[in-house]
């Protein structure tokens, strides 16, 4: 087994103490595969900088964020009614999470039903640990590879972070190269709005294949998401063109943890 | 020039214009006031500093420079040439020629800025007709917008540049009349046109009309005649712009200007929390809890245009169909049926629709009809990917989002029709706490596996 350390907010509170902030691992984060890895890149990056930190683990629950925006508002508020008790209960006050969706719903949309914290997604939390100097990172590995960025909808364009992911990325001394759509331009994945879970509606192509399409006309070495399900939607995307030979998909805080040798 | 019959003649366009422009207005800003309440009057500043922006700055235009650039043109001439709208009223109620020529040298810098601007304007037009007709670029030769629309924008392209085109003959018949006057003095008597030589109009005052006026006949009376003629093209072409604007998607340069001021300030990824479900799911979780009512149980989500806010009707009317949310849609441009533009499109047709029936019936006007189902379909919906592209691109702070949502959550609230697949999603959520068929015990179980 990997060495990770992980303490849960109720292994905390028996002990009487109290956690510099909450990791939210997220559903596709506790239970995707691949999202898995992210999570614990994620891990080892706090185990490395020392921070105290507590997940929720089996008292976390989906935010409700593919019930709202696939309409079922009144799902969605029984998930955040749920999860606000238990996050109070706590009395958390600084949630970090390992997916913008978990992010932007936490952050925005808590707030109105009485879910009132800090919230930051955690290409901002390995930002910030960089700048601070508490995270040192040298290219290493990635020293004059290519990489691009993939904007997720829900970091970018719903909430302004453009910056964040890039500033990190700089740090490996790789090129980053910017896909022609970026930023607020940025170009969905296809897995927002709960696609996700279910068939595209008829069309010509599937969105990600369009999206993957765009990262590979740059022949990165790397594609770098932000999110799990960007993450799923861009590999597939690169087996379709059959490039998973030399195109990976990683996410950034993979990125620095491999940098760093976590 | 005297008061005379022409005096009246326009005094009669001028009224009649403001008569039917009025009615034809209040009829839309009732049927915008049959949207829901919502408060969008907080933060002054920061709305004045949007509208500055977005509005007057054009900010969003430029991400697409051709057509920012042109549209540039055309929007600074359409402001500042109105001003000489000013004087042709003026004009005409007092029969005077050129009232503002007092102002002198000014006078003179205006009128050459309204040349060059409607020069620049001509241009910013022909560019437009040649993008949509020539061109064909794919976003303005869409199918949502075959017929009508279509024409629609080719209609008030045309009749920018014919408006522009008599304002400069105009000037141009004006300047050769006031330049020839003295080699003429008899025909001035016998037509009593006096007021040409005495217009001040000076030989260098103009810098673009008088390239035209090598066009003029030789008889100055037919310049007058052509003088006058291009005076009541342009007028009468601007009261019935006037007029036909509400039925177009022109009407944005009037609504563009409070639709951004009205914008959504909030981050975009943060979408409303509908208050009657939190109502319920807190009268669910504390018994004791007494909901608010204010009467009306209300529906969840949006089936007709009047479920929706009264920002989105605005939202509706303001929309000019440039397309470029649809072009920048995930789902549009890999094919789906959904464009963001067909949605405000069909909101606006539908809510005129409802207007014009409340005209004829009354306010207790009904059909059978729907916004969703008769106008957009499920498919269309279900394509959306939330991704709020559409919402950045839109040049004018539209929200097409916000409809899609508020139309799934009717579908999946009020009909409980969700596509198969969501349903299962929801279940999921519902008794396991995840989207997938995972057990709640097992979420934890990445910290100890390899
Ligand atoms: S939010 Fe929906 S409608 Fe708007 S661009 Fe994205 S997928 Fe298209
Ligand atoms: S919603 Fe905005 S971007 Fe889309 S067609 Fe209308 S004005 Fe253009």
């Amino acid at each position: 087994m990997e060495n990770i350390r992980v303490r849960t907010m109720a292994d905390y509170l028996a002990n009487g103490e109290k956690p510099e902030i909450l990791f939210w691992v997220g559903c596709a984060g506790s239970f995707d595969d691949r999202a898995k890895k992210i999570t614990k890149a994620i891990v080892k990056i706090l185990n490395k900088v020392e921070m105290s930190f507590a997940v929720l683990g089996t008292e976390e629950s989906c935010t409700g964020d593919p019930a709202k925006r696939a309409g079922h508002e009144f799902l969605f508020q029984m998930q955040a009614m749920n999860n606000i008790t238990v996050l109070n209960g706590y009395e958390v006050q600084k949630i970090v999470t390992g997916c913008p969706h978990c992010f932007n719903t936490l952050k925005n949309e808590y707030p109105a039903l009485g879910g009132n914290y800090e919230v930051i997604h955690h290409t901002q939390l390995i930002d910030e640990l960089i700048k601070t100097g508490r995270l040192k990172v040298e290219g290493g590995s990635f020293k004059g590879k290519k990489i691009t960025f993939h904007d997720p909808c829900y970091l970018g364009r719903a909430n302004n972070e453009y910056e964040a992911p890039r500033e990190v990325i700089a740090k490996l001394d790789a090129e980053l190269v910017e896909m022609k759509r970026s930023k607020a331009n940025g170009f969905c994945c296809g897995a927002g709005g709960a696609q996700m879970f279910k068939e595209a509606e008829p069309g010509d192509r599937e969105v990600n294949i369009d999206r993957s399409e765009e990262a590979l006309e740059l022949n990165p070495n790397i594609i770098a998401a932000g999110c799990p399900f960007c993450n799923t939607m861009m590999t597939d995307g690169v087996k379709h063109f059959n490039k998973e030979g030399e195109v990976k998909v990683l996410d950034v805080a993979e990125l620095i943890a491999q940098a760093a040798d976590l | 020039m005297h008061f005379g019959i022409q005096n009246i003649l326009f005094i009669i366009a001028l009224g009649a214009t403001g008569f039917f422009a009025f009615k034809k207005f209040s009829s839309i800003i009732r049927n915008i006031q049959r949207g829901k309440s919502l408060d969008r009057n907080n933060n002054f500043g920061q709305r004045i500093n949007t509208l500055v922006r977005v509005a007057l700055g054009q900010s969003k235009m430029v991400t697409r420079p051709i057509a920012g650039v042109m549209h540039i043109f055309v929007y600074v001439g359409f402001v500042v040439i109105n001003l000489e709208i000013l004087e042709i009223i003026t004009d005409g109620i007092l029969g005077t020629h050129r009232a503002f020529n007092f102002l002198g040298p000014i006078y003179n810098i205006l009128i050459n800025s309204f040349e060059i601007l409607a020069v620049l304007v001509i241009l910013g037009c022909v560019v437009f007709l040649a993008r949509r007709n020539v061109v064909k670029l794919k976003r303005l030769n869409m199918k949502e917008l075959l017929g009508w629309p279509r024409n629609d924008a080719n209609i008030i392209l045309t009749i920018e540049i014919l408006l522009m085109s008599a304002f400069l003959t105009m000037n141009a018949a004006d300047w050769y009349l006031s330049t020839q006057m003295n080699e003429w003095p008899h025909i001035i008597k016998n037509f009593h046109i006096e007021h040409y030589a005495h217009s001040g109009v000076q030989k260098e005052a103009f810098l673009i009309s008088p390239w035209l006026s090598g066009w003029m006949p030789n008889n100055l009376t037919y310049v007058m005649y052509i003088e006058r003629f291009c005076w009541w093209f342009h007028i009468i072409g601007v009261f019935g712009f006037i007029l036909y604007l509400p039925n177009s998607k022109h009407l944005h340069i009037l609504f563009s200007f409070p639709n951004v001021f009205y914008s959504n300030l909030e981050e975009k990824g943060k979408f409303t929390n509908l208050e009657s479900v939190t109502n319920e799911v807190k009268a669910m979780f504390d018994p004791s809890f007494v909901p608010p009512t204010d009467g009306t149980p209300g529906r969840f989500g949006a089936k007709d245009v009047e479920d929706l806010t009264w920002k989105q009707l605005l939202d509706a009317y303001t929309c000019t169909e440039c397309g470029r949310c649809t072009s920048s849609c995930p789902a549009n441009q890999t094919g789906k049926l959904l464009s963001p533009r067909k949605i405000m499109m069909d909101t606006r047709d539908r809510l005129e629709e409802i207007g014009k029936g409340i005209d004829k019936d009354g306010n207790d006007f009904k059909d059978e009809k729907s916004l969703l189902h008769d106008y957009i379909s499920p498919e269309e919906l279900w394509a959306c990917t939330s991704c709020n592209a559409c919402v950045q691109a839109c040049p004018v702070n539209i929200d097409p989002l916000s409809i899609i949502i508020d139309l799934r959550r009717y579908l999946v609230m009020e009909e409980s029709a969700p596509p198969s697949a969501l349903a299962n999603v929801f279940a999921n959520i519902e008794n396991n706490g995840a989207p997938w068929q995972f057990s709640p015990v097992d979420r934890l179980n990445w910290a100890t596996e390899d």
